[in-house]
């Protein structure tokens, strides 16, 4: 009896550690929670459908086609940036895979010193200077690295995410260096949107009522009134979010850093990232790069790699000889004429000291609420009145 | 010191992995993606500082033309936005072009430089663009009843 194994080709996403879903094998990445989503996309779908149903024919024949095509295309630019922002990798920082982490664990053990038995060691904290200003880095506990300065890591996703703004429950998704632009985008666009619908659903409403009354003309586009209590709504939150994040992006600091306060106050280092020049900071942010994803997604895992830090024992297969990158030390630390003076400790008991350290407290490494976000708390009680 | 022992596919196949060295990033202005040319000690006999200094330079130069903000990074900001974003599903972003550059020059500088050394530097793209990691194999130029032991541990690799 012969057994054929056919090995599917398994994909780095399907191994990635962190609380995201991933969607069409991997090119789509969203948060867990997805509810807020939906109701997101239901309430910008179904209000452009009443719209379209119930104005645009009117408004196209009584004042101009264009109306309709305008609309048109906002919706589509709208829901291009709703899909972008959700569905893109926020830039999410790897974790450390384990010599890296050994490698920074010696580090800190090296500049700690020797911490007297019951003693607490100090915290880990790496001062670096940024445009002249001394700068704190955290270390976080969950991913084993050093975050890069305005990283933070989300609660949520359980990921440390580079230029870290907030997590966003209406777009399913966290919002940070790689897609913060098409959320301002999406906020901003979403305002003209609701704006735009609303003025019309009023010249629409007036229009009709010259002809035959208010209350008749009422009865005629009942899809109008639905229409103008949900922009009504919408308006106050989405314009004031676009104001706000309009006021982060000209002085270049994160909702994250507003919210915590790291650049306010007088005692307290002024913005290093700032360019002090509101075109400046603005190009920065809307006409800079398009930072590429450095979670190799859809990536085929070799035989023996591991794409996370796994406190487990290294597998014993050796790597597959196509991809020379992730190579597993194949033996202990030899020491030999080359090997310096502080002989460093073998690979093998530094994942131990590893294994050991992830015991402490975790509660530290995750610093971000989840809704304390202004616009957040602003939305959620939107929600409740849009609900009922 | 001349370890003119390895070629790239000796290292990856069947020499065995002493150590890795993790240089990091300088944030000394700013967020931009720029790594330290401080010479790891662990390095100091493997290979020149000169070339190693040349490498990191040469990087740091390739990361600042991709993540220069000028007159191309505009366009393609408009260009983009006003086909919401859409353009880049048939076209490359700068950055991307420019990281096929970098791949490229690393694979080079292993296999002339450090390779050769019994070094290999992986592409930080690989590790999240937060370290150059560089990984130390067995020296085989080294004498002595030390190559005993390192060439035991290296055909008990095999």
């Amino acid at each position: 009896m012969s057994a054929v194994m056919i090995t599917r080709k398994v994909r780095k996403w399907e191994k990635l550690p962190g609380k995201n879903t991933f969607c069409c094998d991997g090119r789509v990445m969203m948060a867990r929670q997805k509810g807020v989503f939906y109701l997101t996309l239901f309430l910008i779908v179904g209000t452009c459908a009443l719209f379209f149903a119930f104005e645009c024919p009117y408004l196209a024949v009584h004042l101009s086609p264009t109306i309709p095509v305008f609309a048109v295309v906002l919706f589509l630019f709208v829901m291009a940036m709703l899909l972008r922002t959700s569905f893109s990798d926020p830039g999410v920082l790897p974790r450390a895979l384990p010599e890296e982490a050994s490698f920074i664990e010696m580090e800190i053990e090296a500049a700690n010193g020797n911490v007297p038995a019951g003693q607490r060691p100090p915290p880990r904290i790496r001062n670096v200077q940024i445009n002249n200003q001394i700068v704190k880095l955290k270390y976080c506990y969950t991913c084993k690295i050093f975050r890069p300065p305005r990283a933070s890591h989300c609660s949520i996703c359980d990921n440390c995410v580079d230029r870290f703004d907030h997590h966003c429950p209406w777009v399913g998704n966290c919002v940070g260096k790689r897609n913060y632009r098409f959320f301002y985008l999406f906020t901003l666009s979403l305002s003209l949107l609701t704006i735009y619908i609303f003025t019309f659903d009023i010249v629409h409403v007036v229009m009709r009522s010259v002809d035959s009354g208010f209350l008749n003309a009422l009865k005629e586009t009942p899809g109008t009134v639905l229409e103008v209590l949900v922009c009504f709504f919408t308006l106050w939150s989405v314009v004031g979010l676009t104001g706000f994040h309009t006021y982060l992006i000209s002085l270049n600091q994160t909702t994250n850093e507003d919210i915590k306060g790291s650049w306010s106050g007088k005692n307290r280092v002024q913005n290093p990232y700032s360019h002090k020049n509101i075109m400046k900071n603005c190009s920065e942010i809307l006409c800079g790069p398009t930072y590429p994803s450095v979670l190799d997604r859809r990536g085929v895992m070799q035989q023996g790699d591991s794409p996370s830090l796994t406190t487990a024992a290294t597998p014993s297969s050796t790597s597959d000889s196509t991809v020379p990158q992730t190579t597993k030390p194949t033996a202990p630390l030899i020491p030999n004429e080359h090997t310096p003076d502080d002989a460093k400790p073998s690979i093998a008991t530094s994942t131990e000291i590893s294994t050991s350290l992830t015991e402490e407290s975790e509660s530290t490494a995750h610093k971000v609420p989840p809704l304390a976000s202004p616009e957040t708390d602003v939305e959620a009680s939107i929600a409740k009145a849009a609900a009922h | 010191m001349a370890t003119e022992f390895h070629n790239l596919q000796e290292l990856r196949h069947s020499a065995s992995l002493v150590n890795k060295v993790f240089v990091q990033r300088d944030y000394s202005e700013g967020t931009t993606c720029k790594f330290q040319t401080k010479f790891p000690s662990e390095l100091e006999s493997r290979v020149e500082r000169t070339l190693f200094e040349e490498t990191v330079k040469t990087l740091n130069n390739f990361y600042a033309e991709a993540e220069k903000i000028g007159a191309h990074s505009y366009l393609e900001a408009c260009v983009a936005c006003s086909t919401a974003y859409l353009v880049f599903l048939c076209m490359e972003t700068r950055y991307e072009k420019v990281l096929k550059k970098i791949a490229k020059y690393i694979q080079e500088q292993n296999e002339k430089v450090y390779a050769p050394r019994g070094l290999l530097i992986t592409d930080p793209i690989d590790r999240g663009m937060r370290v150059i990691e560089i990984s130390i194999y067995e020296d085989r130029g080294s004498s002595g009843s030390s190559s005993a032991s390192s060439s035991t541990s290296g055909s008990t690799a095999r």
